[in-house]
C-alpha cells in the first residue's frame, strides 16, 4: 500500500516528486486489458514508466490513450492484468489512495472555491496542518507564477492561468505520478507553445514522473522523453521522439508522425537487416523489419518526408518523373505539390521562396529521392 | 436608416401584441387584487369604495386559519420528502445504468400525465381500503406524488451541469467518496436542491384538485377551504386570500432570488 512518508512535510516547502523505492518503475502495467461491453478499448498492454520520465501517450481519438490514463488514475477498473505505481500493486486501489495528480483538458477547477482553496484541496483531504497548507499552497502558486492570485475565483482567470492552478493543485500533493489529459488543447496556439515550455521546465525541475496524453504529434515530439504511439487500443511503438520520427516500426506510426509522402514501390530482396526496394527504376535501401514476409516483386509503400525530397529538371537521371500541381507559400518554405507519373501526389518542401518563380503548375519535373531516411511497409490490407 | 411605413406598422403592432399578452398574464392577479380592496360585499370590478375589511375577515375566518396552517404543514413535509426522494432518484437516473431504467423514468414522470383528480381519487380509494382516509399522511403522500416529477427534473438538470471531472479530480486529490459528495457535489448541487424544493413548495401550496379528494374537514388545505367558501359566499374575502397567496409566493421567489439569483433557481442559467 501507500507509504505514509509521502504525506510528511519535506524540509523544503517546494512540491517535489514523492520518493519511491529506487529501482521500481514509477508505473508498470502488466498485461492490462480494458473492455467496454463488446468493444476492447485497450488490448493487452505491457508498459513501464521510469522514475522522473516524461512519457507521452500519442494517438488519434479512440486509440485507447485516455482509457490507459484513466486506468492509471483508478477512474476505470482493468478487466485483466495488474497495475503498479512505485512498486505497489494498485490494480484494485481507488483513486483517492493512489497519490496521483491529474490535470484535465478543461482543468476541472472547483468553481465554488478560491484559487488557494483549489490548490490546498488535496492537502486538506490529507489532514495536513493549516499552517503547512498555507506554506505549501504559496510555494505551489509561486512555482506556477501565480503568486497574488490566491483569493481569486477560478472564473476570473484566463485559460492559461486556470491551467497553472490545475497544475499547482496536482503538484502540491507531491504525486507519485503526474497525469496530463490533453492539457493544452483548450489554449490558443501562442499560449500553448509557452505553456509547453513552462510545463517541461517545471517537470524537469521537480523530477516528477509524468504521463501525458495527446493527439498532437508535434507536442509529443517536442516534450517527451519517450512516446507511446497508440491506435485502435494497441501500442504501436514505444521509443524516443527521434526513434519514433526516424524509424517508425509500423505503417500506422509512419503515417501518423510528421508529414509524410507515399511512393509506390516494389520489394526486391532482403539482406539481413536491410532490404532493397525499387521505386520505378530507383533502388533504395530500407530497414527489412516490416518487409520480411514480402515476396520478391510485391508492391510496397515507401514513406518519405517532404523535406527529404528534392526537385530537379525533368528527365535528369535518377529522378522520378512528375508534374507540378500546385505551389503553396508557407513563409519559410514552399510546399510544392507534384503528381507522379506513376500515380499519386507528393508534397516537396522547398526551402526559401525561389520555387515560386521557377515552377508553375503543369511544369514537368524530376523528383529526387534520397538514399537514406526511407521506410517501407506492405500496403494496407 | 429610414424604415418603410409598413415596417413601422409591423413593429408597432408586434410590440402591441407582446404588450397585450403580458397584460393578459397579469390581468387576473390585477383584477383580483383590486376586487379584494372593494368595500362592497360582492365580488365586483372596478371597486367604488376601498377597504381592507376582507383581509381581516380572511385572516380571522376559522376555516382559512386551519386551512393555511394545514397547507403550510403539508407543503413543508411534502416538498421536503419529495426533495429527498427525488434527489436520490435523480442521482440514480443520472449516474447509474440499470435494467428498467427507462421504465423507472416513465413511472417517476407519470404524474405529469395522469390527471390530478385521478391521483386524488386513487389514493382516496386506497386510503379508505386501509382505513387511513383523509388523514395527514395521505394528504402529504398525495402532494409528494404530484410534485415529485418537478423535483426530479430540477435536480437532474443541476446534476447534468456538474462536470463529473470535478469529482474525479477531487478523488485523485485524496477525497473519499463521502467527502467528494460533501465538498464538491452537494455544494455545486445546492442551487438545484433549493430550486427543486421551491418548485415543490409552490406547487404543493397551490395544489387543489387531488387535495379535494383526499382531505377531510380537519385536514383541508387552504385551496380546498377556499373552494368550500366560494360555494357558500360571494364576498371579496376570497380575493383577499388570493392576494395573500400571491404575496407569499412572490416573497418566496424574491428571497430565493436574493440569495441565489433567480436564473440559478429556475435553472435557466448554464453557468456554474
Amino acid at each position: 500500500m501507500l507509504s505514509k512518508a509521502v504525506d510528511l512535510p519535506p524540509p523544503a516547502s517546494l512540491p517535489g516528486a514523492a520518493a519511491s523505492p529506487r529501482g521500481n518503475p514509477a508505473v508498470r502495467l502488466d498485461g492490462v486489458v480494458k473492455r467496454f461491453g463488446a468493444v476492447t478499448a485497450l488490448e493487452e498492454t505491457w508498459l513501464q514508466v521510469e522514475q522522473g520520465e516524461f512519457l507521452t501517450l500519442l494517438g488519434p481519438s479512440g486509440c485507447g490513450k485516455t482509457t490507459l490514463l484513466n486506468l492509471m488514475a483508478g477512474f476505470l477498473e482493468a478487466d485483466a492484468g495488474e497495475i503498479f505505481i512505485g512498486g505497489d500493486l494498485v490494480t484494485a486501489t481507488p483513486p483517492y489512495e493512489r497519490e496521483i495528480g491529474i490535470v484535465f483538458q478543461n482543468y476541472a477547477l472547483f468553481p465554488h472555491m478560491s484559487v488557494a482553496k483549489n490548490v490546498g484541496y488535496g492537502l486538506r483531504m490529507r489532514g495536513v496542518p493549516k499552517r503547512e497548507i498555507a506554506e505549501r499552497v504559496d510555494a505551489a502558486l509561486a512555482l506556477v507564477k501565480l503568486t497574488g492570485f490566491a483569493d481569486r475565483s477560478p472564473r476570473q482567470l484566463s485559460g492559461g492561468q486556470q491551467q497553472r492552478v490545475a497544475l499547482a493543485r496536482a503538484l502540491v500533493i507531491r504525486p507519485r505520478v503526474l497525469l496530463l489529459d490533453e492539457p493544452f488543447s483548450a489554449l490558443d496556439k501562442n499560449l500553448r507553445g509557452a505553456m509547453q515550455v513552462e510545463l517541461k521546465e517545471i517537470q524537469r525541475r521537480l523530477g516528477v514522473t509524468t504521463v501525458f496524453v495527446t493527439h498532437d504529434q508535434g507536442e509529443a515530439l517536442s516534450m517527451s522523453d519517450r512516446i507511446v504511439v497508440m491506435s485502435a487500443g494497441r501500442v504501436r511503438q514505444l521509443g524516443t521522439p527521434d526513434q519514433i520520427y526516424r524509424h517508425p516500426q509500423d505503417r500506422f506510426v509512419a503515417g501518423f508522425i510528421g508529414d509524410v509522402n507515399l511512393l509506390p514501390g516494389r520489394f526486391e530482396a532482403c539482406a539481413g537487416e536491410r532490404a532493397t526496394v525499387a521505386i520505378r527504376d530507383l533502388r533504395r535501401e530500407v530497414a527489412a523489419g516490416a518487409l520480411s514476409t514480402c515476396a520478391a516483386g510485391a508492391a510496397v509503400d515507401v514513406f518519405v518526408r517532404p523535406d527529404h525530397l528534392g526537385i530537379r529538371p525533368a528527365g535528369e537521371a535518377g529522378t522520378l518523373p512528375a508534374q507540378v500541381a500546385a505551389l503553396v507559400y508557407q513563409g519559410t518554405h514552399i510546399d510544392l505539390h507534384a503528381d507522379l507519373d506513376e500515380g499519386g501526389r507528393v508534397v516537396v518542401r522547398v526551402p526559401g521562396q525561389g520555387a515560386l518563380a521557377t515552377y508553375a503548375p503543369g511544369t514537368p519535373v524530376g523528383l529526387l529521392v534520397p538514399q537514406g531516411g526511407l521506410v517501407a511497409f506492405p500496403p494496407e490490407a | 436608416m429610414r424604415r418603410g411605413l409598413s415596417t413601422q406598422i409591423l413593429g408597432i403592432s408586434g410590440k402591441l401584441l407582446v404588450g397585450l399578452i403580458l397584460a393578459f398574464v397579469v390581468l387576473p392577479a390585477f383584477v383580483v387584487t383590486l376586487a379584494a380592496f372593494n368595500d362592497r360585499a360582492i365580488l365586483s370590478f372596478p371597486p367604488t369604495k376601498y377597504s381592507t375589511r376582507w383581509f381581516t375577515r380572511a385572516l380571522t375566518y376559522r376555516d382559512f386559519q386551519t386551512g393555511l396552517w394545514n397547507s403550510l404543514v403539508v407543503t413543508a413535509w411534502a416538498s421536503t420528502i419529495a426533495l429527498a426522494v427525488g434527489t436520490g432518484f435523480a442521482i440514480a437516473l443520472k449516474r447509474y445504468r440499470f435494467r428498467l431504467k427507462a421504465g423507472l423514468e416513465g413511472v417517476l414522470l407519470s404524474p405529469l400525465i395522469v390527471p390530478h383528480f385521478t391521483i386524488g381519487l386513487g389514493l382516496l380509494v386506497l386510503a379508505t381500503g386501509i382505513g387511513a382516509a383523509r388523514g395527514f399522511p395521505v394528504v402529504v403522500l398525495t402532494h409528494v406524488i404530484v410534485v415529485l416529477p418537478f423535483v426530479i427534473r430540477s435536480v437532474y438538470i443541476s446534476l447534468q451541469n456538474i462536470d463529473e471531472r470535478l469529482e474525479l479530480a477531487a478523488a485523485s486529490l485524496g477525497a473519499r467518496p463521502g467527502r467528494v459528495l460533501g465538498t464538491i457535489t452537494l455544494p455545486l448541487l445546492a442551487p438545484g436542491l433549493v430550486s427543486g424544493w421551491l418548485f415543490a413548495a409552490i406547487l404543493s401550496f397551490n395544489e387543489f384538485t387531488a387535495s379535494l379528494f383526499v382531505t377531510g374537514q380537519a385536514t383541508q388545505t387552504l385551496p380546498v377551504a377556499m373552494y368550500g367558501y366560494v360555494r357558500e359566499f360571494a364576498d371579496p374575502t376570497l380575493a383577499a386570500v388570493s392576494v395573500i397567496y400571491i404575496a407569499v409566493t412572490a416573497t418566496l421567489l424574491i428571497v430565493a432570488n436574493t440569495f441565489l439569483g433567480l436564473g440559478k433557481v429556475l435553472n435557466v442559467e448554464q453557468g456554474r
